[in-house]
């Protein structure tokens, strides 16, 4: 289909043909034109935020849960700077998310005009690709490429520059199918001799491990299903990185639970003795692996990512398979199915694995009369295990106790900042979740003060009647900083407090939503089901232990085996044998 | 739990490893990039080297196809082999990158540099200057009275190895391309 039309217009036209029918975003003087087109239609929502940060957060969280792609609109100069932050956060995390900036016309590019600035410079070390489209007849090709950039290969954020001049004049739409195909095609599948190398690994180990991450996910639904079945048919534990949760479900019995700085000991135990590590869609995070000359010292290492530049990055590897996950496990499968499904007894391995188990390492000292923060999400982990329930977070101590307390059956249910670190991700993304699942639970894990950071969203919530969740777990303090602080920095607390938060219940109220206070662990229970029950954006201060410490913690520069753990654990695994640290 | 006591410098303060840079053997490679001649293409490869603490001895560019709209770029960089290793899959990821190789491990290759030499006396500096750029084949591209200026081609060590001849000799300002290159053989 090939017809004539303004370049704004075309915009709108494309992102209809690639499937997109939800859009967040911010007007502002050199995108007028394309939101003069948004106005004239009716197949593509517009969601209009209230920071541009939010909405790249938005749109990363969008995608997160439908396995779709984001789309977010921003303006120029302070709307593209904006979204740097989330730009970033989507390159880290591997999310596909195409960003529209709108830009001074073209006769003004260089000339220091107002609202301009050097986007395609400024964002070019945080997209995977980007464009300044300077002729409206390339914009159409121009998007429907972003769109294959975005999603092929390791998926990554894009943003086109769109001049506002480019936006008003006429040129030719070509749609999907006719525009031309990009040279850039991935590798999907890989080499047969690799996999039959894996298989041969797998039938041999006596101590396997699987180490799956984020890229299971980004993969979709059947990289998933093939990973359960490979667990399930091997009989090999499996860990999984904070992005990886849910693409293995942590009701299963081979489930070891989240590994890394903050993972649970048995987890972190087992890479460490493992002899044959199968590195599935995770890529070596510096949260995960340690010290790295004492990381995982016995092991044969294999590693399976769809990126070339992620293997023998940090960690050298024995077998490097570059391929798509879900397409490497199906052939997998197949070859050590033909192989004749063999495996050797790992039983011993097994029993070692169920003693690490037994040292029961988030075990914490629960109080009567305070609220802890693992107490708060064991009490919402029990109401609310069986609902159609999206989970969202910010950056911190909460949000690595939501990822060790909560679990996740299912991928694409969980969202939250991984590589980045993003404090003020989780509000916007809770939006985001929601606009795709209006129906669903929708719940953001938050310490008080990185939601903060994004607060300005609640009036999102309340024009589009979003009925999010902010589960607050309100400590007063950086959490996180505040423990690195105590165990590193000689309990010197700078600037790690906050002595002037607003009053959350107020708060929520000044912005039309439902607000709770709660710090009596036995109000806990029925103050978390009317948050649930509430028809509406309901804001919820949990007040917490001010001074909690999130365990296990592998401290810095320590390889895996020499984990802190809390102190209800510590005096059970002292008292026990096989005793481990400090 | 009370503070872990750790001593104050000690690399345990950061949960980042802070390791010896000096502790590996450095190689030098010369590595082809050809890439689409599409505007900011060569920031993207220069920006991957600043961004993820690379080196650069030299890099060429130019335009070699102009029909099919590529140019090539010819990195001279150094690093240990895993992270030359990196900076060939960190190239190769670049979505105007078409091709990267490594030359210096893809069989032989040949390697040239082009460089002129303003060099400035008179009496028997000059006439040294004169007969050393013969030995060397450079070529005279402009003279005057009490200069001149060299041309030549060669392999960079030639360059520098006339270029310190030149020095003590009048050398007052060089220009030099870079590395361009090319594998050897018919392919």
């Amino acid at each position: 289909m090939t017809r004539q039309m303004t370049g704004a217009d075309m915009v709108v036209q494309a992102l209809k043909d690639q499937g997109v029918d939800t859009i967040f975003g911010y007007p502002g003087g050199a995108v007028l034109p394309v939101y003069d087109a948004i106005f004239q239609q009716n197949d593509i929502k517009h969601i209009l935020v209230r920071h541009e940060q939010a909405a790249i957060h938005a749109a990363e969280a969008y995608a997160r849960s439908t396995g779709k792609v984001g789309v977010a609109l921003v303006t120029s100069g302070p709307g593209a700077t904006n979204a740097v932050t989330g730009l970033t956060d989507a390159l880290l995390d591997s999310i596909p998310i195409v960003v529209f900036s709108g830009q001074v016309p073209t006769f003004m590019i260089g000339t220091d005009g107002f609202q301009e600035a050097d986007t395609i410079g400024i964002t070019r070390p945080c997209t995977k690709h980007n464009w300044l489209v300077k002729d409206t007849n390339a914009l159409a090709e121009t998007i429907h490429q972003a769109f294959h950039v975005a999603t092929s290969g390791r998926p990554g954020p894009v943003l086109i520059d769109l001049p506002k001049d480019v936006q008003f004049a006429d040129g030719t739409y070509v749609g999907p199918q006719k525009a031309r195909k990009s040279h850039y095609q991935p590798k999907l599948k890989a080499d047969i001799e690799q996999i039959n190398d894996l298989a041969a690994l797998i039938e041999k180990a006596e101590r396997p491990v699987f180490y799956t991450g984020g890229g299971v996910i980004n993969s979709g639904p059947a990289a998933s299903q093939l990973l359960r079945e490979l667990v399930e048919a091997t009989g090999f534990p499996i860990t999984s990185t904070l992005m990886g949760l849910g693409a293995y479900p942590a009701s299963g019995d081979k489930w070891l639970g989240m590994l890394g700085m903050h993972g649970l000991y048995e987890a972190n135990m087992a890479m460490h003795g493992c002899d044959l590590m199968i590195n599935i869609g995770a890529r070596f995070d510096d949260r995960i692996t340690g010290r790295l000359d004492a990381f995982s010292p016995g092991s044969i290492k294999a590693h399976i990512d769809i990126d070339p530049s992620s293997l023998n990055k940090v960690i050298q590897v024995d077998l490097p398979i570059v391929g798509d996950i879900a397409h490497v496990l199906e052939d997998l499968l197949k070859v050590w199915k033909s192989r004749g499904r063999k495996t050797k007894d790992i039983s011993a391995w097994t029993k070692q694995i169920a003693d690490w188990r037994a040292v029961r390492c988030l075990d914490y000292k629960n109080s009567e009369t305070v609220i802890k923060p693992q107490y708060a999400l064991q009490r919402f982990e029990e109401l609310t295990k069986g609902m159609d329930r999206y989970i969202t977070t910010e950056v911190g101590q909460h949000q690595m106790w939501a990822a060790q307390f909560l679990g996740f059956e299912d991928p694409n249910r969980w969202m939250t900042s991984g590589g980045l670190g993003t404090m003020g991700y989780g509000f916007p993304a809770s939006i985001g979740v929601q606009v795709a699942h209006p129906d669903s639970l929708v719940v953001n894990v938050a310490g008080e003060a990185s939601w903060l950071m994004n607060m300005q969203e609640m009036g999102t919530a309340i024009q589009y009647n979003l009925p999010v969740k902010q589960f607050i777990l309100n400590n007063e303090r950086l959490g996180m900083v505040r423990q690195w602080q105590q165990l590193l920095h000689g309990e010197r607390y700078s600037n790690s407090w906050s002595d002037a938060l607003p009053d959350f219940v107020k708060l929520a109220e000044a912005f039309g939503a439902k607000g709770i206070q709660c710090s009596d662990p036995k109000d806990l229970d029925d103050a978390i089901m009317e948050m649930i029950n509430y028809d509406g954006p309901v804001i919820f201060d949990c007040l917490v232990e001010k001074h909690e410490n999130c365990f296990p913690m592998i401290p810095s520069g320590k390889p895996h085996n020499e984990m802190l753990l809390g102190d209800a654990s510590t005096e059970d695994a002292i008292k026990s044998d096989g005793a481990v640290l400090v | 739990m009370s503070a872990l006591h750790i001593k104050k410098g000690s690399t345990s303060h950061s949960a980042y490893e802070l390791r010896d840079p000096n502790g590996e053997i450095i190689e030098k490679h010369t590595l082809a990039v050809l890439v689409e001649n599409e505007p900011g293409v060569l920031a993207r490869v220069i920006g991957l080297f600043s961004g993820r603490g690379y080196n650069i001895e030299s890099l060429t560019v130019a335009e070699v196809d102009h029909l099919g709209h590529r140019s090539r770029i010819t990195i001279v960089t150094t690093g240990t082999p895993n992270v030359i290793e990196q900076i060939k899959a960190q190239l190769g990821r670049i979505v105007p990158v078409h091709e990267v190789h490594d030359l210096t491990v893809e069989g032989q290759s040949v390697e040239r540099e082009l460089a002129m030499f303003k060099v400035a006396g008179t009496g028997d500096k000059r006439i040294e200057a004169l007969r050393l750029a013969e030995i060397f084949r450079a070529n005279v591209v402009d003279s005057t009275l009490e200069s001149f200026v060299f041309e030549m081609t060669g392999t960079s060590e030639k360059i520098d190895a006339f270029a310190e001849l030149m020095r003590p000799l009048g050398l007052i300002e060089q220009a030099r391309t870079g590395v361009a290159a090319l594998s050897r053989g018919p392919k």
